[in-house]
């Protein structure tokens, strides 16, 4: 309110300082984003495309140890056989005094594909930066427009930045079911029903919860440098740029 | 009163560009002065510097040297913040390639400058409705931005630089892009708004169909202002460059 009593008085004076108002209403930048998400479908697709792969890859890898950990839970011999068999690295005989539970607790991925998941990510996050910058790029005139028409740094950063955000919770999501579905899977060909009997559904739900915020997360942090780049950018560049 | 107002004034400015090492100068000391309500077309050759002088009064540049007020506000004082409100409020532009944005309905890029100035959905739908029908192109609304004509864009550009109600229309090279009549209709649009609401039109052009409906023609070579002509010197001049274009 104290900014519109401001523009009325500031306009009567004509060198007083210009009266602030430029808004976007957040409803009206999401509006925006999924237009633009809607209108380059395909374009967004082949970003999140990567995205897709990589959380899946994630998933899938959390998903086997979730499976290991519930089949060395059920405390079963034959099971923790299986597990020796199938290559974890475990005495084939329980640990006196180690209970079950803390056993299958350090059951995680071993650190070779520990190091293929992160490098996939990374991988996938500097395939995010190149899609967006060339995005960036292509929006120049759109960019420059709508500061000529007044639109603030941070309006610009918003949209990118909720363009992403959208962007990478769809990918994250699609990737993390796609990783558990195929890491159950190869969890019941490998152990049988067994797999799927001792499952923890608390441990599905952290690897999704972890897929998904790991997955919107690298969304995000792909998409600062080029949506900066985007923000900075001045308005005559509108002019200038030509078909 | 209204017309004595002076909406622009441009006091010895120069702008120098870094090419490289090369210091390049496009202008050299322009005083101008622009009455609100004024049709004014700033003529001359590509390189005249005549786009580095638009795009300051349009506030979209800032001088190397002297000042540029709009509406008597110094813009370089301007943070920007204050810029963007400028661009906003004062200034309507209007673009060779029609700039609209294209993943939005003509509708909804007429009412984008009134929703970054606040204005509610309703109220913005409704007073885009009316501009697009000031255009002659209300019942268009829902299209995009492909599925017009230039010269329909072009006036979806036109009724989206009207939208806050600005003082100052900066056409850069309007009709560019556009068929002879469609240019013809273009610059009669501009010609009648400027009228009918008392709009400052201020545009950058090559085109001699422009002359006739300026009040005021600025001519730049080599970064200065070559001469000013006045609509009542103005009719002799057109048939005199006519005959020497023919």
């Amino acid at each position: 309110m104290s900014q519109a009593e401001g523009a009325s008085s500031n306009q009567t004076g004509k060198s007083a300082r210009i009266a602030r108002q430029v808004v976007l209403p957040f409803g009206k930048s999401l509006e925006i984003s999924i237009k633009s998400i809607k209108v380059r479908f395909f374009r967004s697709m082949i970003t999140v495309a990567s995205l897709v792969l990589a959380v899946a890859f994630l998933s899938f890898i959390l998903t086997g140890a979730n499976v290991a950990a519930g089949l060395l839970r059920s405390g079963e011999p034959q099971l923790r056989l299986a597990l020796v068999e199938a290559g974890y690295d475990l005495p084939s005989l329980p640990p006196p005094g180690v209970a079950p539970q803390d056993e299958a607790g350090k059951l995680s991925a071993s650190p070779k594909e520990r190091w293929i998941v992160i490098l996939s990510l990374l991988v996938c996050t500097v395939g995010i930066v190149n899609a967006q910058l060339m995005a960036v790029t292509e929006r120049f005139r759109e960019i420059g427009t709508m500061k000529c028409l007044g639109a603030l740094d941070r309006f610009i950063l918003r949209l990118f930045l909720l363009e992403a955000g959208m962007q990478g919770l769809v990918g994250a999501f699609i990737g993390a079911i796609l990783g558990v579905v195929v890491g159950l899977l190869v969890g019941l060909v490998r152990f049988g029903l067994a797999a799927a009997a001792n499952l923890s559904p608390l441990d599905v739900l952290a690897t999704l919860g972890i897929s998904v915020a790991v997955g919107a997360g690298l969304s995000l942090l792909g998409v600062v440098y080029p949506a900066a780049v985007a923000a900075r950018m001045r308005p005559i560049e509108a002019m200038r740029a030509q078909e | 009163m209204a017309e004595a107002h002076n909406i622009v004034r441009v006091a010895g400015v120069a702008r120098t560009f870094t090419m490289g090492t090369q210091v390049v100068q496009a202008l050299r000391g322009v005083d101008l002065t622009i009455k609100a309500g004024e049709y004014l077309s700033i003529m001359g050759p590509s390189g005249s510097g005549k786009s580095t002088l638009f795009n300051m009064i349009g506030g979209l540049d800032k001088p190397s040297s002297g000042k540029v007020f709009i509406d008597e506000v110094d813009i370089a004082q301007l943070d920007a913040y204050e810029l963007a409100w400028l661009r906003n409020r004062k200034i309507g532009y209007i673009f060779q390639t029609f700039n609209l944005i294209q993943v939005m309905t003509a509708l909804e890029n007429v009412t984008l400058p009134m929703t970054f100035a606040g204005a509610s959905q309703d109220e913005a739908t409704e007073k885009g409705l009316e501009l697009l029908g000031l255009v002659g192109l209300r019942e268009r609304h829902a299209h995009r931005p492909q599925e017009l004509s230039g010269g329909q864009q072009q006036r979806v550009a036109i009724a989206r630089s009207l939208a806050n109600t600005p003082a100052i229309i900066l056409a850069d090279e309007p009709t560019g892009n556009l068929d002879l009549t469609t240019g013809e209709e273009i610059i009669t649009l501009l010609k009648r708004l400027s009228s009918e609401r008392g709009v400052t039109v201020i545009s950058a052009t090559h085109d001699y169909k422009m002359l006739n409906v300026s009040d005021r023609v600025v001519w730049i070579r080599d970064g200065r202002i070559d001469k000013i002509e006045e609509r009542s010197e103005l009719d002799i001049t057109v048939g005199g460059i006519g005959a020497r274009e023919a």
